[in-house]
């Protein structure tokens, strides 16, 4: 059935490119479109695949991901985006979905961790799938589809991490300068013509990116993560590529999301 | 007794004052610590490039808004990087120039999606600057820059102004959010000469 589904899918997510590509080819007036029909969302292809791997006995340890800890207790899924980033009393940090997912499938599930992070992103110049771990982090982020985003900040590590994030959201390097800010500092700003929300504020444009994460790229043909987000920005400072779920991306989601509370996860996103 | 509440008053504010200055420098400890450990390591990841300058520590730790003081040490500092083109001219071809102007900044490192080291250079004005009226896809960070020789002339002060802006931009505003294209290698001074035509030569399509 799904499969029948995609290729009409495609076509008119082709022809929908195409009207705005000719008129206003800003990524906002295609995701309230997309929107619409969420159904019709390839990434929940992608969000399938990620259940399974999920539940599947795997790792040297043949265990299942339901023996990890997201948050709120073992084996629970359904809510658990919504509260992250925080803090974690068995690893002494604050980590983001995807650190997370590295903590559970490490020590729990017994892979190697230099092994994992080797293929993080699906390469979509060569038209491959999405590696598993995009496959597993938009399953788990879609069980808080419809909730509000509610990271927790009573832990003074939470606090610290937001902190952290708001600094680095201004700290300027590389060939060109650039920090978050210079495209991400103000309102009603484009770089050519993509909208870029101004997250130097709470509020809406965070709220309305935030909540849109993990998103299908239409342009990649695949399923992105906000670590994905951060490593993309990241080279478009001209800046080497960040080490998949270090501190330095998760205070930076830390900041982020902080930014974006009270706003609404609608996933999986989709976007252009 | 007023005294004394006067007196712990005063100490718990000066307190307060130590405590946040504390606070930023274990934040800016922590920043420092997760740039050192945020990206991957290698020849391949250009690590050098996460090294700030004075001027860009400023700009982070203000927020790109410096004090007046800050400020005018910057302008100061900026304005002895700028270089000049061989016989200072900084006036150069216009065509070559709207090449310059659309082309990508390439540059990209890393492992993932890295740019080929001769792949050529441009200024990508166009992401944050309108020039050419035909050209619909231009971005809005820095102000439009369309008829800007119609309106400015290309006199010789004009034509150092528009180079000195382009080779550093923050020779004339501290913390620009503009590249300091010349003073960062990433274009050549003949590349902002050619430029620098673009922007006020009346045959350039900015000007038409
Ligand atoms: C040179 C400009 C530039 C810089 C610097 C930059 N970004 Fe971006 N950012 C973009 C563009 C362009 C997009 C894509 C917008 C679109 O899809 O329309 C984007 C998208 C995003 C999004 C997703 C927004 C959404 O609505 O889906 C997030 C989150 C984000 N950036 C965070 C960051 C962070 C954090 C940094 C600093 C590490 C950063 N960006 C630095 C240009 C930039
Ligand atoms: C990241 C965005 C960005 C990019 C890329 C950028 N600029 Fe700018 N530019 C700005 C901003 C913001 C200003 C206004 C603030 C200032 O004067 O520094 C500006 C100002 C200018 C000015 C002065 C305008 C005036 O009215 O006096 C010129 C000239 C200029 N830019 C040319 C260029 C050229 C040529 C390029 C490409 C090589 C370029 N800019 C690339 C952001 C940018």
């Amino acid at each position: 059935m799904k499969n029948v589904l995609l290729p009409g899918l495609l076509i008119s997510s082709l022809a929908l490119t195409a009207v705005y590509a000719a008129e206003e080819p800003n990524a906002d007036a295609y995701r309230e479109m997309t929107y619409g029909d969420r159904d019709a969302n390839p990434a929940l292809l992608v969000v399938d695949r990620g259940e399974e791997l999920f539940k599947e006995k795997r790792g040297p340890k043949a265990v299942s991901m339901e023996e990890c800890d997201f948050g709120l207790g073992k084996g629970v899924v359904k809510g658990v985006y919504a509260e992250l980033p925080r803090y974690f009393q068995d690893t002494d940090r604050v980590q983001d979905l995807e650190s997370r997912m590295i903590t559970c499938m490490t020590t729990v599930q017994g892979f190697d961790e230099a092994e994992l992070k080797k293929k993080t992103y699906a390469n979509e110049k060569a038209n491959e799938d999405n590696t598993d771990l995009e496959a597993i982090a938009v399953y788990i982020a879609s069980q808080s589809d419809g909730m509000k985003i509610n990271p927790p900040t009573a832990h003074p590590k939470e606090q610290e991490m937001i902190k952290v994030g708001e600094a680095l959201f201004y700290h300027r390097t590389g060939p060109l300068d650039f920090s978050c800010a210079s495209c991400h500092g103000a309102d009603q700003k484009r770089i050519r013509l993509q909208n870029l929300g101004n997250f130097s504020k709470a509020g809406k444009d965070a709220q309305k990116a935030i909540g849109g994460w993990p998103t299908y790229r239409v342009s990649h043909a695949a399923v992105r993560t906000m670590q994905h987000r951060i490593w993309d920005c990241e080279g478009q400072m001209r800046l080497p590529d960040t080490e998949y779920g270090a501190p330095l991306s998760v205070a930076l989601i830390a900041y982020l999301t902080a930014q974006a509370k009270d706003g609404t996860y609608v996933l999986p996103g989709m976007s252009r | 007794m007023k005294k004394t509440l006067l007196a712990s008053v005063a100490l718990t504010v000066l307190a307060g004052v130590a405590w946040a200055a504390d606070d930023e420098k274990a934040i800016q400890a922590l920043v420092d610590q997760y740039i050192s450990t945020g990206y991957q390591q290698g020849e391949k990841q250009h690590l050098e490039r996460l090294k700030q300058d004075e001027t860009l520590i400023t700009c982070s730790e203000t927020r790109n808004i410096p004090s007046p003081e800050q400020a005018k040490a910057i302008i100061e500092r900026e304005k002895a990087t700028i270089k000049y083109p061989e016989g200072n001219k900084m006036l150069g071809n216009w065509e070559k120039g709207k090449e310059v102007f659309n082309t990508g900044f390439a540059m990209r490192v890393g492992v993932i999606s890295p740019d080929k080291a001769d792949k050529p250079r441009g200024g990508n004005c166009y992401a944050c600057h309108a020039a050419d009226p035909k050209e619909v896809a231009a971005g809005n960070i820095g102000n439009s820059l369309t008829g800007y020789g119609k309106m400015r002339g290309n006199s010789e002060e004009t034509v150092k102004y528009t180079y000195d802006k382009i080779f550093n931009s923050q020779s004339m505003m501290a913390c620009s959010n503009m590249p300091r294209f010349g003073h960062n290698g990433v274009l050549s001074p003949e590349q902002i000469a050619d430029l620098v035509a673009f922007l006020v030569d009346p045959a350039s399509p900015v000007n038409k």
